[in-house]
C-alpha cells in the first residue's frame, strides 16, 4: 500500500489534557507524528488540532477510529491534498555580516519573506507557505549561518464550503 | 439547598443507582467517607484490605450484573494502587467508575504529600477520566462518568475530586433516574445483507464470539444464528459463559490455550462469522488473507474492526440488534460435510486428551486438575459464580468447567492479571447474593490473599479452590518446552501453609489429595456462609494442552506463549 503525508482537522474540547490525549494516543499505539498543531476555533467551546503523519490507508484509518474513541474528540476528517490550504510560519535568525546581506535581502523578497528584527550582528526572517516553500527557504540560507530558527507546523483548512463541524452527537 | 461536595458525590451516587462501594479511605477522602457513613443506611461501603482489591471487586460486581461497580481510593498510593484493577477492566470493557480523591487545588503540581497525577496515570488504562476543580461541575462530571462507563463498548471511568471541592458547598438537585447510555450504532442494513449473502454461501461457516455477546445480551441471537446456519461455535476467553458448556454446537474456546476441535474447525473453515471478538494475539488466526476463511466481523466498537484482522465485511453495530436483523435475511442451512468433519476433530481431540492424560500417568497422592474441576462442579450449582486469577489453573478452568448461564465466569482476560480472583469475587458475590468459587493457584492467591480479611468480614460465600502445585507453572510449562528446562524463579520455595493462613484471616480451611477428601471438604465448604479454603495438592508438572502442540513433538512457541 502507498506510504504518504496525510494531514487531518480534529475538533476537540477546549478543555485542558486533551493535547495530552491526542498526542498520547498516537505514542500509545506507536503512530508517529509529523507535525501537530493546536488553537481555538471560532467558538471557545473547541479547539482544532491539525497533525500531519506518514502512513499507508490501514493505518490512516486506524488512526482516524481511535481518535474517533476519544471521549473529548468531537469530529475528524482527513484533508483533500488536492483542496486544501496548507500554511506553517518560520521564524529564522540569521548571521548578520555586510558580505552576505544583500543576498539575504533577495531570497527575502524573492521568496515573499519580511525581515521583523534587524540588528548589526542578527536578523530575524518571517515567512508563511506551505512546508516545501518553508524547506526550501531554509536550504538557501543555510550558507548564511542559521543561529536559530523554529517553525509552527501547519495548519490546514479545505477549501469551498467543506467544514469541520462539532455535529458529533455522544 | 447548598450541600458539600463531598455529600454531592453520594447523593449522585445513589441517584445513579449504585448501592454498594468498594473501598479504602485516606486523607484526601475523609470528608467523602464521612458522608458515606451518614447516608451508610442509603449506600453500602465494603472496605478491602487494599485498593487493588477495592477495584477489582469494582469489577467483579460489573461483570456479575453489567451495573457499572464503583471503587473510592485516598490520592496517591491510593489512586494507583487502583491502576493495575482499571487496567484490568479496560481491558476487558467492564463498566467501573472509580472515584479518587486529591490534594486540594492550591496544592495540585507541587509534589505535595500524597499528590499523583493520577489523570496522567490512568489515561492510557480508562475510557476517559475527569479531574474536577470547580464544585459546579461535579454532580454532571460523574453523571458524565457513569454514562461513558455504560455507553456502546463499556469501560472504566476515573474522577478525581481535590479535597477542597469535596468540602465546598453548592446547590445540588437529584435527577429522578440513572443516566441513560448514548444511543447505540445501529449496523447498516446494507452491510447486513452483504453479510447475510456471504453466510448464505458458505460451505464450512465458523462462529468465533467474544465477551461482547455477553456484554450485549446476544447469547439468544447467537444460538438462533448457529442453528440456522449449521454453524459450529467458538469462543474467545472472554466469550465463556455465554452459551452453555453442552450446547451441541459449542466447540469451546480457541486460541494458544483453547480446545483442539475449535482451533482446528476455525483454521479449516472458509467463513469466519467473528461476533464481539477482538483477534487478541492470544486468539487471532495467522496467515495471508489469501489462504484464511473469508471474516465477517461485526462489532461494537469500530476501532476494533480492521485492527487485528483485516475483515473481508466489517460492521459497526450493537450485537444483539445486528443478529437479530440478521437472522431474517438467512436461509434454514445444513452442512452435512463440515458436521462430519467436525465430529472427526472432536474424536481427534478426545484421542490426544487421553493420550495426554495417560502421559501423566500415576499422580502420586495428588489431584489431577481435571478431577478438581469435575468434584467442584459436581457439587456447585449452575448459578454460582466462577472466578478464576490468572495462570495455569485459569485456563484450566477455562478449558473443562461447565459453564451453564452468562456471567458466571469472570477472569481477568486482557491484562492477565494474577491477583484479580479474590476481589472480583467479593465484588460478584456482594452484587448478587450468589456463591462464588474462586479457583487459583499457590502463585495467584499469594497476590490477593489479604482480602480474605474482606471476605470474612463479610461473611462472603466464597470457595477459594487453590491448585497448589508448589510453582508458577504457567512460565513454568514454558520454560520446559522453550528454555531447556531452566526454572528461573518459578519453583516456590516458600513454606506457606494455606490452611493456617486461612484461619489465621478468620475463614474455614481444609487441605485435600485426594477426590474424595476434596470432595467431602467441598461438600462442607458450600454449606458454610462464609469464606472457605480448600488448599488441593496438583502435580506441579501438569500442563495446559494447547491446540498449536503439534502431537509428541515438543515445539518452540515461536507464535508467542
Amino acid at each position: 500500500m502507498e506510504y504518504k503525508q496525510y494531514v487531518i482537522g480534529v475538533i476537540v474540547s477546549n478543555v485542558s489534557g486533551v493535547l495530552s490525549r491526542v498526542s498520547g494516543m498516537f505514542t500509545r499505539r506507536g503512530f508517529n507524528i509529523d507535525c501537530l498543531t493546536v488553537g481555538e476555533t471560532e467558538s471557545a467551546s473547541f479547539s482544532r488540532i491539525t497533525v500531519a503523519f506518514h502512513g499507508d490507508n490501514d493505518i490512516r484509518d486506524k488512526i482516524l477510529k481511535q481518535l474517533e474513541k476519544l471521549h473529548d474528540v468531537k469530529e475528524v476528517e482527513v484533508l483533500d491534498p488536492n483542496d486544501t490550504v496548507i500554511r506553517e510560519l518560520l521564524l529564522i535568525k540569521i548571521r548578520n555580516s555586510p558580505s552576505t546581506r544583500q543576498d539575504i535581502m533577495t531570497a527575502v523578497e524573492i521568496f515573499r519573506s519580511k525581515i521583523v528584527d534587524y540588528s548589526p550582528t542578527a536578523l530575524i526572517c518571517e515567512l508563511t507557505g506551505e512546508t516545501s516553500k518553508i524547506d526550501a527557504f531554509i536550504e538557501l540560507m543555510k550558507p548564511y549561518c542559521i543561529m536559530e530558527m523554529c517553525r509552527t507546523g501547519i495548519v490546514a483548512i479545505e477549501r469551498g464550503d467543506n467544514c469541520l463541524k462539532t455535529i458529533k452527537t455522544r | 439547598m447548598k450541600i458539600s461536595g463531598a455529600k454531592i458525590v453520594v447523593e449522585t451516587l445513589i441517584e445513579q443507582g449504585c448501592e454498594t462501594v468498594f473501598g479504602f479511605p485516606g486523607g484526601q477522602v475523609i470528608d467523602l467517607f464521612d458522608e458515606l457513613y451518614l447516608s451508610r443506611d442509603r449506600i453500602e461501603h465494603i472496605l478491602t484490605a487494599h485498593e487493588q482489591g477495592a477495584a477489582h471487586a469494582a469489577d467483579g460486581y460489573a461483570r456479575a450484573t453489567g451495573k457499572v461497580g464503583v471503587c473510592i481510593a485516598t490520592s496517591g498510593p491510593g489512586a494507583t494502587n487502583l491502576v493495575t484493577g482499571i487496567a484490568t477492566a479496560y481491558l476487558d470493557s467492564v463498566p467501573v467508575v472509580a472515584v479518587t480523591g486529591n490534594v486540594p487545588c492550591s496544592l495540585i503540581g507541587r509534589d505535595s504529600f500524597q499528590e499523583v497525577d493520577i489523570l496522567g496515570v490512568t489515561m492510557p488504562v480508562t475510557k476517559h477520566n475527569f479531574i474536577v476543580k470547580d464544585i459546579r461541575e461535579l454532580a454532571d462530571t460523574l453523571r458524565a462518568a457513569f454514562k461513558i462507563a455504560k455507553s456502546g463498548r463499556p469501560g472504566p471511568v476515573l474522577v478525581d475530586i481535590p479535597k477542597d471541592v469535596q468540602t465546598a458547598e453548592w446547590d445540588f438537585e437529584p435527577r429522578p433516574d440513572p443516566v441513560r447510555p448514548y444511543p447505540l450504532c445501529f449496523a447498516s442494513e446494507n452491510k447486513l445483507r452483504k453479510a447475510a449473502e456471504l453466510i448464505n454461501a458458505a460451505e464450512r461457516p465458523y462462529i468465533y464470539f467474544g465477551g461482547g455477546i455477553v456484554a450485549g445480551k446476544a447469547s439468544r441471537e447467537l444460538l438462533a444464528l448457529a442453528d440456522k446456519t449449521d454453524a459450529p461455535l467458538g469462543c474467545s476467553l472472554m466469550g465463556l459463559s455465554a452459551v452453555p458448556y453442552d450446547c451441541p454446537r459449542f466447540l469451546g474456546m480457541n486460541g494458544i490455550h483453547g480446545h483442539y476441535t475449535s482451533f482446528a474447525a476455525l483454521t479449516e473453515a472458509d467463513l469466519v462469522i467473528a461476533l464481539g471478538v477482538r483477534f487478541s494475539d492470544r486468539a487471532a488466526f495467522e496467515g495471508e488473507p489469501d489462504d484464511r476463511p473469508k471474516v465477517i466481523h461485526i462489532d461494537i466498537d469500530n476501532a476494533e474492526l480492521d485492527k487485528n484482522v483485516s475483515a473481508d465485511l466489517a460492521i459497526e453495530g450493537d450485537i444483539k440488534d445486528a443478529l437479530f436483523r440478521l437472522l431474517p435475511m438467512l436461509e434454514e442451512k445444513s452442512h452435512p460435510e463440515w458436521s462430519g468433519r467436525i465430529e472427526q476433530l472432536r474424536a481427534e481431540e478426545k484421542r490426544r486428551y487421553d493420550a495426554a492424560d495417560r502421559l501423566r500417568g500415576e499422580r502420586c497422592g495428588k489431584l489431577s486438575p481435571h478431577d478438581i474441576i469435575g468434584v467442584i462442579s459436581s457439587i456447585a450449582s449452575a448459578d454460582d459464580i466462577i472466578v478464576t486469577d490468572v495462570g495455569q489453573h485459569q485456563m484450566w478452568t477455562a478449558q473443562m468447567y461447565p459453564l451453564r448461564k452468562p456471567r458466571t465466569f469472570l477472569t481477568s482476560g486482557g491484562l492477565g492479571t494474577m491477583g484479580f480472583g479474590m476481589g472480583a469475587a467479593i465484588g460478584a458475590c456482594t452484587a448478587t447474593d450468589k456463591r462464588a468459587v474462586l479457583f487459583t493457584g499457590d502463585g495467584s492467591f499469594g497476590m490477593d490473599l489479604n482480602e480474605l480479611a474482606t471476605a470474612v468480614s463479610q461473611k462472603t460465600p466464597l470457595v477459594v479452590v487453590i491448585m497448589n502445585n508448589g510453582v508458577l507453572g504457567m512460565v513454568r510449562q514454558i520454560q520446559a518446552r522453550c528454555y531447556d528446562k531452566h526454572y528461573s524463579a518459578t519453583t516456590l520455595r516458600r513454606q506457606t501453609d494455606f490452611v493456617k493462613v486461612a484461619e489465621a484471616f478468620g475463614a474455614k480451611a481444609g487441605r485435600a489429595s485426594t477426590a474424595d477428601e476434596l470432595r467431602a471438604l467441598a461438600e462442607e465448604a458450600f454449606a458454610y456462609n462464609g469464606p472457605f479454603v480448600i488448599d488441593c495438592a496438583v502435580d506441579c508438572d501438569e500442563t495446559v494442552q494447547s491446540p498449536l502442540w503439534s502431537e509428541g513433538a515438543e515445539r518452540g512457541e515461536s507464535n508467542g506463549v
